[in-house]
């Protein structure tokens, strides 16, 4: 019998709701069949803890004594620059960004050893960062010059606004040419040395949702340790990208953005990472909900790591250029997981920079919190973008 | 006895067949883990011997007549746990399986005992959970 959000709701606040992980649901499902598991359990809990590139903070300045206007000057938070193009106190800081001295890629690799994620995690970590700030002064905000520590406790607002997380899928990457590349799936060896990829598989977030039918505008999500919300679709969500049989997409396809209130984050879910000739860039813990509304639901929670499959691609000439075979073969989760996959006839050990390990604390720590009633579901505003939408997006 | 062990030779010996004399005349298994070696300029090795006792003591005492001094490898890759999450970057990149995951925990953990201080987890780790660590 189908049930709604607000019967799971009911059901939370009374302490009857039964939720499982989405690891733990499979062989659930496969003793008790979808029908009688949909009956029995209410939520299935997703996870995910990855870099997550497409990240960044709004931050709200308390105003000194004699005001100043951060929009149109500059702004620097421990050398990084943020976007200064706002209001007088608002700033944006990208997890990107790199202090303008940062030798980069000049000598490549570049080691990309501290950028905006760092300043990020080191706020969560309840460090100080300094703020050097220029501005050209006006009648009703006459500081030119601001050089502060600040805190969180220094901030009105600090949340983040990632216009990019929790990809549906992803490509795994490999590397065909006769030299070693950096690239943001890592350090690839040359002549298919390894072959990097990156999700949680049978527990990332929409894997578990493939048609994106629970997972909306405003859907109430775990995000760094905090409660955060679905904004939008992601930038590049791509809801036409080819899918198998199970609905799931066998390519890139959907994205989230997602909001979050950083004072409420904890460096256990949130942290800073530099690829070696790439750059710096945040890893982030998102969990998300499922509400098993029907059977439907139920078949879409249970898939596992066998019945995904992700894309194998050259990232020496293909990724960059364009030019080259597009695709070198698809993969299982469950093969990439086995540590090695086969390629061309050729057996090449595999890594990730998804924390299974991490997805599955997050997807614990989510369900702990439905069952003490301290984390309530939701009913989207409006759906996510879907295949035939029109939103098809080029990457 | 096995030993990790760092040899400096001058320029002027970098054209001695050390490693050939090692194995040939006393018996000693050479693992070269690393080596910079370039004609006229000092050059350095990293080796894993192994051997019976007696004839790595008679070993080094050729190294020590033609030059080469050597020292215990003072460097050693330090994990650590509490900036590690375990994503697995670094399992295909360790030649030695030094570094490696439990696929039940999905935990990776890091055997010293196996590692040969190649480093090249120093340079794929995101997080900085390896560095090196000198004694």
């Amino acid at each position: 019998m189908p049930k709604t959000i607000e019967e799971i709701n009911a059901k939370i606040k009374s302490g009857k709701v039964v939720v499982f992980t989405a690891e733990e649901i499979i062989d659930i499902v496969k003793e008790e069949g979808i029908k009688k598991a949909a009956e029995r359990v209410d939520v299935v809990t997703t996870g995910t803890f990855s870099p997550m590139c497409s990240s960044g903070l709004f931050i709200n300045i308390k105003q000194p004594r004699i005001k100043m206007k951060l929009g149109g000057g500059t702004a620097k938070l421990n050398g990084v620059p943020a976007y200064a193009g706002l209001a007088a106190a608002d700033l944006y800081l990208g997890a990107n960004a790199l202090p303008d001295g940062d030798p980069r890629n000049n000598h490549h690799p570049g080691a990309f050893r501290y950028g905006g994620a760092h300043v990020i995690e080191e706020l969560v970590a309840g460090k100080k960062a300094l703020l050097t700030a220029t501005a050209y002064g006006t009648d009703c905000y006459p500081a030119k010059k601001r050089e502060q520590k600040i805190g969180l406790d220094d901030l009105n607002n600090a949340f983040l606004f990632n216009p990019r997380n929790c990809y549906q899928n992803y490509n795994v990457a490999v590397n065909l040419s006769d030299k070693p590349i950096y690239t943001y799936m890592g350090k690839l060896q040359a002549n298919l040395g390894n072959a990097n990829y990156c999700s949680a598989g049978q527990l990332s977030p929409l894997f578990n949702d493939p048609y994106y039918r629970t997972i909306g505008m405003g859907t109430r999500v775990f995000v760094g340790g905090a409660q955060g919300y679905v904004a939008w679709n992601g930038t590049q969500h791509n809801p036409d990208a080819p899918r198998l049989e199970n609905g799931t997409p066998c390519a890139g396809a959907g994205t989230l953005a997602i909001v979050g209130d950083l004072k409420q984050m904890s460096p256990r879910w949130l942290r800073a990472v530099s690829f070696t000739g790439y750059g710096v860039s945040l890893s982030l813990a998102v969990g998300v909900p499922i509400p098993i509304l029907d059977e439907e639901m139920m078949k879409f929670v249970s898939v596992t790591d066998a019945d995904l499959k992700a894309p194998i691609v050259d990232y020496s000439v293909f990724y960059p250029t364009g030019e080259g075979q597009a695709k070198l073969g698809d993969v299982t989760y469950a093969e990439l997981k086995s540590g090695a996959i086969r390629i061309n006839g050729k057996s090449v050990p595999t890594g990730c920079f998804s924390s299974y390990a991490k997805a599955r604390e997050v997807a614990t720590f989510l369900k702990n919190w439905i069952e003490d009633g301290d984390f309530q579901l939701t009913q989207p505003v409006a759906p996510l973008p879907g295949p035939s939408a029109g939103k098809e997006a080029q990457a | 006895m096995k030993m990790k062990v760092v040899f400096t030779f001058p320029a002027t010996n970098v054209e001695e067949p050390i490693t050939y004399h090692l194995i040939k005349d006393y018996d000693l298994m050479v693992n070269i883990l690393r080596a910079t070696i370039d004609p006229r300029k000092q050059g350095r090795m990293v080796v894993e011997l192994s051997g019976e006792d007696s004839q790595i003591s008679r070993g080094l005492n050729y190294l020590e007549r033609v030059g080469v001094t050597m020292e215990p490898l003072a460097e050693e890759v330090r994990h650590l746990q509490e900036r590690c999450v375990s994503c697995t970057a670094c399992v295909p990149i360790c030649p030695t399986n030094a570094l490696d995951v439990d696929r039940e925990t999905w935990t990776v953990s890091y055997d010293a005992e196996k590692c040969v201080v190649c480093l090249s987890c120093v340079e794929v780790c995101p997080y900085k959970a390896v560095e090196i660590f000198l004694e």
